[in-house]
């Protein structure tokens, strides 16, 4: 019984002083919420520490298990650890692993920047590819999508103002009437896309976040009240 | 296989070499486009342009490695306005990867414009936990950094012993790629009424325009076009202006690809109907 009750009157009584010092920021509260606050950061300092030994954990017993890809795995433990060491003696070494001539500093320019860039940008090459194959007209919405897609595209890069520019040009050889400087000033796509982020999809944005806004107080609720126990594993 | 179907099925090792030519090239031969500044960049730049000198303006590292060549080029353009400006600059980080991309900008741009650590900006470093640092910020500093990220007291640094919470800092800048920034709005700018700007990925640009719209930040500089047109505010041409030509070469690329790809679909589709 109290391994249930006990934690939920925590969770009640935490959310309760919270909410007070969030509404009455004088003391003894206001210092309440900063001593909160700071408890909340040692406590996420911790967690790095559990994130660690559970990488560790899953990755060794692969290793030892010599399940499929524990290879890998070993790779990993050894990069971890080898990278944890560096640190510290560059922590030690130059009071910070930080310093530009650390060899933590070595490791981050040409291992970390370029495998991470590396693997973003290869994204891009699926993104492409997918966005291809499943862009495809088959109802009004859909169509709708890929042309709002393409105007951003275009009024998002310089190319967008190239091709309007020619446009300008060709209404100027039409309409000779037409001033080409003021044709130029439009910049038709940059307006559209700027249009399109500003009114549509902020509209959208907006409405998912009120959502998420509702729904994250509902569930802080839930977990106040102790509906919601799954952090209880119950 | 008929043309339409071809068309509409190209082959996705053919669309990979074309798309690392059209990347490749330009910026091999770097062609020279004029790049246009959009409202939400300019207003970006006025807001740091606007500062009194000696104003205090914080930048927040809220982005890693894997976003750096979009959003590091804004953090060199960002720290050229701001040393330009003699305004003093605090830099931090939410993501422990990536402050060292603050350190090494940093360390190009300083000695540029002639600042000293210390007395025009300190590097305060990184603590876990960015929803408590973000209010308790709004209290008092110390309570989260007592030294920057050699160890060295804050208040050993002259400028630093009058900065105590958002009241003394002037301009807050996250340059994020994930919800970071969104957090500096909800804790900082909501809460304490902290001004603030946003220099973000592409692909979290779109989700800044609502804050942007509602005024609840001063600017946006979006992805490497941002980036590009903060370097042409600040005229320093640098990476993201290099990298225009590559990213509207892929763009036209992409957008070609698209139509052709749906007129195969559209052809292919009256074709199997008309069977």
């Amino acid at each position: 019984m109290f391994q249930r009750s006990i934690p939920l009157f925590i969770v009640l009584f935490t959310a309760l002083l919270l909410i007070v010092a969030f509404f009455i920021p004088h003391k003894p509260f206001g210092d309440l919420e900063s001593r909160f606050l700071n408890w909340y950061a040692i406590i996420s300092g911790f967690t790095f520490l559990l994130g660690l030994d559970s990488l560790t954990r899953h990755h060794l017993l692969k290793v030892i298990r010599r399940e499929k890809g524990w290879f890998y795995s070993l790779l990993l433990v050894l990069s971890l650890f080898a990278t944890l060491t560096v640190g510290l003696y560059s922590w030690v070494k130059f009071s910070s692993p930080f310093a530009l001539r650390a060899p933590f500093m070595w490791l981050y320019k040409y291992m970390i920047i370029p495998l991470q860039a590396t693997m973003f940008a290869t994204l891009a090459f699926f993104i492409f590819s997918a966005a291809y194959r499943a862009f495809r007209i088959r109802n009004l919405g859909a169509t709708l999508l890929l042309i709002a897609a393409c105007l951003v595209m275009l009024g998002n890069v310089p190319l967008g103002s190239s091709i309007w520019q020619r446009i300008s040009q060709l209404v100027h050889l039409v309409f000779p009437n037409t001033r080409l400087d003021l044709l130029y000033q439009i910049e038709l796509f940059a307006q559209i896309k700027d249009w399109l982020m500003a009114i549509p999809q902020a509209a959208a944005g907006r409405g998912i976040g009120i959502g998420l806004a509702l729904g994250g107080i509902a569930m802080s609720l839930r977990i106040i009240l102790g509906i919601e126990r799954t952090y209880l594993s119950s | 296989m008929k043309l339409w179907e071809r068309l509409a099925t190209i082959d996705r090792r053919i669309i990979y070499s074309i798309l690392a030519l059209v990347v490749i090239l330009p910026l091999i031969l770097k062609p020279k486009i004029g790049v246009r500044v959009s409202e939400p960049v300019r207003d970006a730049y006025s807001a740091i342009e606007q500062l009194p000198t000696n104003s205090v303006v914080m930048i927040s590292i809220d982005f890693d490695p894997s976003s750096a060549p979009e959003v590091q080029p804004m953090l060199i353009a960002l720290l050229r306005h701001c040393f330009k400006k003699n305004l003093k600059v605090i830099l931090t980080g939410q993501l422990a990867l990536g402050l060292p991309m603050g350190e090494i900008a940093l360390n190009q741009v300083a000695p540029e414009y002639q600042k000293v650590y210390g007395k025009d900006y300190v590097n305060i470093g990184y603590r876990p936990g960015y929803a408590a640092m973000m209010v308790g910020i709004g209290r008092e500093i110390r309570d989260f950094f007592k030294t920057d990220y050699r160890g060295v007291p804050i208040d050993s640094f002259e400028f630093m012993r009058g900065v105590h919470n958002y009241h003394d800092i002037a301009l807050l800048v996250s340059l994020a790629h994930g919800a970071v920034a969104d957090a500096w709005i909800q804790y900082a700018g909501a809460r304490f009424k902290q001004k603030i700007i946003v220099g973000c990925t592409g692909v979290n640009a779109p989700g800044m325009y609502q804050y942007y719209s509602a005024h609840q930040i001063e600017g946006i500089i979006g992805g490497l076009q941002g980036a590009s047109e903060y370097e042409t505010l600040v005229q320093k041409p640098g990476s993201a202006t290099l990298g225009m030509p590559a990213q509207s070469a892929a763009h036209g690329l992409l957008i070609l690809l698209l139509i052709i790809g749906n007129i195969g679909f559209l052809l292919s589709r009256k074709k199997s109907r008309g069977k």
